[in-house]
């Protein structure tokens, strides 16, 4: 069984950087075994096709407008989940991830089982922004859905020692979660009188 | 009424509105609006994207050696080309020079992306405007296996291999999941294959989309990952030691000859699958020869993959530079990336600030500061606009000028300016393809032409990807195994303040980022992105940009079904993923089409 946990969306639109900033902590947190990838996803669309048709299982984190409170998350399983992934007005960024979809389901290798945590975003327009507070605090329930299901579609997870701090990071070189927010911060501090 | 624009079109929009797409900031959506006249011809075209690329808001302050991950996140199909750009712009800013090894190996993986993204681009996201996958159910799998043979000796062409195909096409369509096919217009008058070439065409998309993964590859061998491979300022982050063993660590011979396979599989890909479709498909549109547009009057490229490291200069690209004008193929002009007259952004039509916006600004000076303001003769509100005034800011796409004129860029451009040097490996594989073909170099000027530029293109790269594979290795057994000069890696090494550009061809076209360097962090950072070019407004002076210029006197068979307007301007390869909307005139939604 080969399993796939992808995060997706755009780190530089605020809450459309949730499904990449969950994986990010999820990779953060947990060691997997060699049948499992971790992802990090961005804004790939069809090029990431070939993750897809390779894997059996397939966990999504990704920014989903189901028109609820801001941070709420939903998760939706195997058939739901192309779904909520295509028509416009619900999937944000990725238009394409439907297609990913169908397009692994037309080469005859489509995963048998399939999640998607989603999380209402609040903010999408703010360029360079941060997570939301809402979204933001979203990030640990989705990381404990995604464990449950996980668990359940018998994943083998360790987490990480709190000193393994020398494990390569999902994002670097300024892009992780807290540099990139850290700057912000710095920023609205500067500018403050 | 009838305005006749500096740079040679008659724009009447008088006729019936035709709008595409409803406008949101998200991901970057396309929109268009033309009108028609009463035969249904283009008679006015409007493109208006949501591209915000105001990459310095975010860059501002942070580490130049960093600048090429964030950049690597505006786009989701430019992401190395991006890299590479903003690696260059640090190098040139800071006079880094980088090891031959490097620019053999950025090479290759530039080349990798080019020749990924045209496959892709072709069989994923335009062959669908040329070819019908429903008349393919009704194509006879012996007449199919008969005509692939007629054109190529690729070995998937058997009769039994397209009849099982089209069993599975024809489960995939009945089980009502069309998914990549959904959305299409099938059955449409502009359609012009016979069955048997759509069923080919329909088997070549599904091979393309499993062998598309073979060449990324290349991307994770050399950039350590994919999506997102590493790069490094001051070379490769990949070090070479060719007796390692295993597929971790540095690049060893076991790796490099992956590579070698990699290339050799997509030679053949490209000249026995690719070319030969592009050809067989173009034998049947050869007298649809719209959508030529700016192609035929201004274009430009800036040129890239250069022979030897840090040489950026004409003479040492490989791919073409210049600019041509007015379609006087004998003048080819220079391009400098640091004149301040030359390269220039406009925002007149865009949704920005200047303090005087009858002037352009060269993007070393470049502010992206929004204005969204409607003209006058908008229609709808601010959040659902029913119908663009493109007398007044219509567009979140800045509009760049070189010299004050609208140019094309992308493949089609780099061939023209290619063939205009009269370089061999342009011209004659462009005139051997016209001449199969049976049309005159002016068919080049078209969509189609674009389209096929862009398949010469790919085959171009394949070849040279082959050639810096060899001179990798011949390097390394010389003696050389440096990936990286890191001289200059330390900010303390760097002057107080520095200022520097960098260039690539995109796939889609010419690609530059300027930054500016003050104290050891970025200052000011801008990119030119080519569908910042191709997707332009109009400027101060009136003059439309490619994709506008391309649409104008195009007939359309139905107008509730554009599929003439999705050809055009998904041959352009936009960078902007978009899910579109067909309108009718009273806003009333009528159909779906998906455009990138």
């Amino acid at each position: 069984m080969r399993t796939l946990i992808l995060g997706i969306g755009n780190i530089l639109w605020a809450d459309e950087g949730f499904g990449v900033r969950a994986v990010e902590e999820f990779h953060a947190r947990y060691e997997t075994g060699a049948d499992v990838t971790v992802l990090d996803g961005g804004t790939q669309g069809l090029y990431l096709v070939q993750f897809v048709e390779a894997c059996d299982q397939l966990l999504v984190f990704d920014a989903i407008d189901y028109g609820l409170e801001p941070g709420t998350l939903r998760i939706v399983r195997d058939g739901e989940v192309p779904r909520f992934m295509g028509a416009k007005k619900m999937s944000l960024h990725q238009t394409g991830f439907q297609e990913v979809l169908s397009a692994a389901d037309l080469l005859g290798r489509y995963p048998s089982r399939l999640a998607l945590i989603g999380c209402q975003p609040q903010d999408l327009e703010n360029w360079g922004g941060p997570l939301t507070a809402p979204v933001a605090a979203a990030v640990e329930p989705a990381l404990a859905a995604a464990v449950d299901t996980l668990v359940e579609w018998g994943v083998e997870l360790r987490p990480r020692a709190a000193s393994a701090e020398t494990f390569p990071r999902l994002l670097a070189h300024d892009l992780d979660h807290d540099a990139y927010e850290r700057r912000l911060r710095g920023a609205e501090e500067e500018t403050r009188p | 009424m009838g305005i006749q624009t500096p740079n040679g079109f008659n724009l009447d929009n008088s006729g019936k509105r035709i709008v595409v797409d409803p406008v949101t900031r998200i991901e970057g959506h396309l929109r268009v609006e033309v009108n028609v006249d009463k035969n249904n011809v283009i008679r006015n075209a409007v493109s208006t994207g949501t591209m915000w690329r105001g990459i310095e808001v975010i860059l501002k302050g942070r580490d130049p050696r960093d600048a090429w991950a964030f950049t690597q996140r505006i786009c989701g199909v430019c992401t190395g080309t991006h890299a590479l750009t903003s690696v260059r712009a640090v190098e040139n800013a800071l006079g880094i020079t980088i090891p031959e090894n490097a620019n053999s190996i950025r090479n290759m993986m530039q080349l990798a992306l080019q020749v990924h993204d045209h496959l892709v681009h072709f069989y994923h996201l335009h062959a669908l405007d040329w070819v019908d996958v429903v008349s393919a159910l009704s194509a006879d799998p012996k007449a199919t296996s008969a005509l692939a043979q007629s054109i190529s000796d690729w070995p998937l062409s058997s009769p039994g291999y397209f009849k099982d195909l089209q069993i599975r096409l024809k489960k995939f369509v009945e089980s009502g999941q069309l998914g990549p096919f959904k959305n299409g217009y099938w059955g449409h008058a502009a359609y012009k294959l016979p069955p048997e070439a759509n069923l080919m065409a329909v088997a070549h998309y599904l091979e393309a989309l499993d062998f598309q993964k073979e060449i990324v590859k290349v991307q994770t061998i050399f950039g350590g990952k994919n999506p997102h491979p590493n790069w490094l300022v001051g070379g490769v982050p990949c070090a070479i030691n060719v007796d390692g063993v295993g597929a971790v660590g540095a690049i060893n011979m076991e790796r490099l000859n992956l590579v070698s396979s990699i290339i050799q599989q997509s030679i053949d890909f490209c000249e026995k699958v690719y070319l030969p479709d592009v050809l067989a498909i173009g034998s049947f549109y050869k007298n649809w020869l719209y959508g030529g547009g700016l192609s035929g009057k201004n274009v430009m490229a800036y040129g890239d993959i250069p022979e030897h490291a840090n040489d950026y200069s004409a003479a040492n690209l490989t791919l073409p530079q210049g600019v041509i004008l007015n379609g006087n193929l004998k003048e080819i002009f220079p391009v400098d990336h640091t004149d301040p007259e030359q390269i220039q952004e406009f925002v007149t039509h865009s949704w920005y600030k200047y303090p005087d916006e009858s002037k352009g600004l060269h993007p070393w000076d470049g502010i992206t500061e929004p204005n969204y303001k409607l003209g006058p003769a908008a229609k709808g509100t601010p959040t659902n606009i029913q119908e663009l005034d493109e007398a007044g800011k219509y567009s979140w796409i800045k509009a760049p000028r070189w010299r004050g004129n609208a140019v094309e860029v992308g493949p089609l451009a780099r061939y023209i300016v290619g063939y205009a040097q009269g370089k061999p490996e342009f011209k004659e594989p462009t005139d051997e393809f016209l001449k199969k073909l049976g049309a005159p170099t002016s068919a080049l000027f078209s969509t189609l032409g674009r389209t096929a530029a862009r398949a010469l293109e790919c085959q171009w790269a394949v070849r040279k990807m082959e050639h810096f594979h060899k001179k990798l290795i011949a390097n390394i057994k010389a003696g050389d195994s440096s990936t990286a000069n890191i001289d200059k890696w330390k900010p303390e090494s760097w002057p107080k303040e520095a200022k520097g550009y960098g260039f690539t061809e995109a796939p889609r076209g010419a690609l530059a980022h300027w930054i500016k360097v003050k104290d050891g962090k970025i200052e000011n950072y801008q990119c030119v992105v080519p569908t910042t070019w191709n997707g332009s407004p109009r400027d101060p002076k009136g003059n439309i940009g490619a994709f506008e210029a391309s649409l104008m006197d195009t007939p359309l068979a139905d107008p509730q079904k554009p599929l003439e307007i999705l050809r055009t301007i998904h041959s352009f390869d936009p960078c902007l993923a978009c899910s579109t909307h067909v309108m009718s005139e009273d806003g009333q939604e009528m159909t779906q089409v998906k455009v990138r």
